[in-house]
This record gives C-alpha cells, sequence and structure tokens, in this order.
C-alpha cells in the first residue's frame, strides 16, 4: 500500500535540490567559470559552455543520485558539454597545427633552461621563476597551447582526471592522453620560458663579461 | 625499469606520471625513496610540483556579472 506521505516528501526532496543546486552552482561559478576558460581558451565560448552545462544539470537533476556529490556531477557535466562544444568546433587547421607545433618542443625542460651554472649564480633560479611568474602569465601560456594538448592537460592537472578517465571522456586511447600530456607540457614549459626571457623574469641572461666591458 | 636502483634519468623520464599519479605501488615508492636521497631530482620534483599548483590556481577565475545573470535568467525560466 502506498505511503500517503511518499508524494509530499518526494516534492520536499525535489525542493531541496532544487536550493541546492542553486546554491552550489552560485559557489562554484568561478571555479566552473575558470575551468571552462582555460578548457575553451576564449571568455565567450567558456560562458556558452558553463550556461549550457548548468542548464542540462539542472534538467537531470532527478537523476543525481547522491546530492551530496552535485560539485563533482557538475564538473563531470561541464566536462562532457565542453567536449561536445569542441567537436564541432575542432577543424582540420587544428589538428595540422598541433602536429607541427610540438616538434620543435619535444622534451623541453624549463626547470633545465633554469638550472644552468651561469643562472645558478643569482640564487635558485627556479624558484625565484615561481615566484615572479604571474597568473595571467600562466594563464597566457596555456591558452597557446593547441587545443588538443590544452584539454588533456587542464583535466588531468587542474581537475585531477586519471589517464583512463580522460581517455574515457575524449574517446582517445590511454597512450594517446600520456603522449599529448608529454607534448603538452613541454610546449607549455616552452611557452613560459619564452615569455619569461622577453619580460626579463630570467635573470643572469646577459653575457658573463658585459659588466667588465666598460671597466677597463 | 628495475624499481630497486633507479638512475636519475630513469626518475625524471617517469617524474610526471609519478606526479600524475599513474604509476603502480612499487614504482611509486622507488621514485619516492630516490627522491629522498637524490637533491637534483627532488629539486626538479619540487619544481614540478609547484608548476604544477600554479596551473591548478589559474583555473581559479572570476565569473563576469554577465555570465551570472544569464544563469539566474536559466533558473528562474523552469
Amino acid at each position: 500500500m502506498p505511503d500517503p506521505g511518499s508524494g509530499k516528501r518526494g516534492t520536499d526532496d525535489r525542493l531541496e535540490r532544487r536550493i541546492l543546486f542553486e546554491q552550489e552552482v552560485v559557489r562554484l561559478m568561478d571555479r566552473l567559470y575558470g575551468t571552462a576558460l582555460r578548457l575553451t581558451g576564449n571568455p565567450d565560448d567558456a560562458e556558452d559552455v558553463v550556461a549550457e552545462a548548468i542548464s542540462k544539470a539542472w534538467s537531470s537533476l532527478d537523476d543525481l543520485r547522491d546530492i551530496q556529490s552535485m560539485d563533482g556531477w557538475l564538473f563531470r557535466i561541464l566536462n562532457n558539454t565542453f567536449v561536445s562544444f569542441w567537436r564541432r568546433r575542432r577543424t582540420r587547421d587544428e589538428v595540422e597545427r598541433e602536429a607541427v607545433e610540438t616538434s620543435d618542443a619535444e622534451g623541453f625542460s624549463l626547470f633545465q633552461q633554469l638550472h644552468q651554472p651561469f643562472l645558478l649564480w643569482w640564487g635558485t633560479p627556479e624558484q625565484q621563476f615561481l615566484n615572479d611568474v604571474l597568473q595571467e602569465d600562466l594563464q597566457k601560456a596555456l591558452d597557446s597551447l593547441p587545443d588538443g594538448f590544452r584539454v588533456v592537460i587542464v583535466l588531468v592537472e587542474v581537475q585531477g582526471y586519471t589517464y583512463d578517465e580522460v581517455s574515457g571522456m575524449l574517446e582517445i586511447p590511454v597512450g594517446t592522453v600520456r603522449s599529448r600530456l608529454s607534448r603538452g607540457r613541454a610546449l607549455l614549459q616552452k611557452a613560459l620560458w619564452k615569455q619569461a626571457s622577453e619580460a626579463g623574469l630570467v635573470q643572469g641572461r646577459r653575457r658573463p663579461d658585459s659588466d667588465t666591458r666598460d671597466m677597463t | 625499469m628495475s624499481p630497486d636502483k633507479l638512475s636519475c634519468e630513469e626518475v625524471i623520464e617517469q617524474l610526471f606520471t609519478y606526479l600524475d599519479g599513474e604509476l603502480d605501488h612499487v614504482h611509486s615508492e622507488a621514485i619516492g625513496r630516490h627522491l629522498e636521497h637524490c637533491r637534483d631530482c627532488f629539486s626538479r620534483a619540487q619544481f614540478e610540483e609547484r608548476l604544477r599548483q600554479r596551473i591548478r590556481e589559474s583555473a581559479m577565475t572570476q565569473a563576469p556579472d554577465r555570465l551570472r545573470n544569464r544563469v539566474k535568467w536559466l533558473l528562474d525560466r523552469y
């Protein structure tokens, strides 16, 4: 025999979910937007992805089993929304760009560039670099990467997904996740090195004899 | 690679996989032990970990008011 109170409990539960959903969306908005921005590399696209993801999440709110895991669930929907968006947008040019741009960054290491004897005269340049590099420098370097590499880095490094999870999300083999991560990191570090050199963040890049040239 | 005695080259080769938490327990422990005793590899690991932390922080960006209003409008419609 049906419980006469179950209908009301169902309505209460739904209302509770909706209130919690709205609170969570407000609380997570900066992280959702920031993640979408790093994934898309473009503010307008990021806004579209977040709005679409929230709309999808709202429509399927009744499917969420455990309301305590709402933030993980929201980010999964955000990622899936981004992947669909990205598939629609990804062009042949972009795929070719990925192949060309990584060829000269293979194995590049920012640490090795900074950790050179002539730079070590100035203390610990790698620590100094990490202190001096600005948030916007990191964002600019990330945004400069071809999509295929940036997306894998954001999913693994920023969001903490496993290689298997990323493989499933993007429908690519785990080996491709590994190689994109490796090439993407080399590209990212090379872009940071280039930016730092141009901004004069890397001290001691002058020739060792330049200080004494006019002293004789 | 033999997990018992790793060279610095082998550690650096596996460093990102280690930091990503994707190595099995035995190899992960072996790299952890190497890092406890090798200053050069430890400095490198520390650098990569801090750089990753900075990259993670770069995903915190204030959402524009336009987006907040758009989402509010979306939710009000339901």
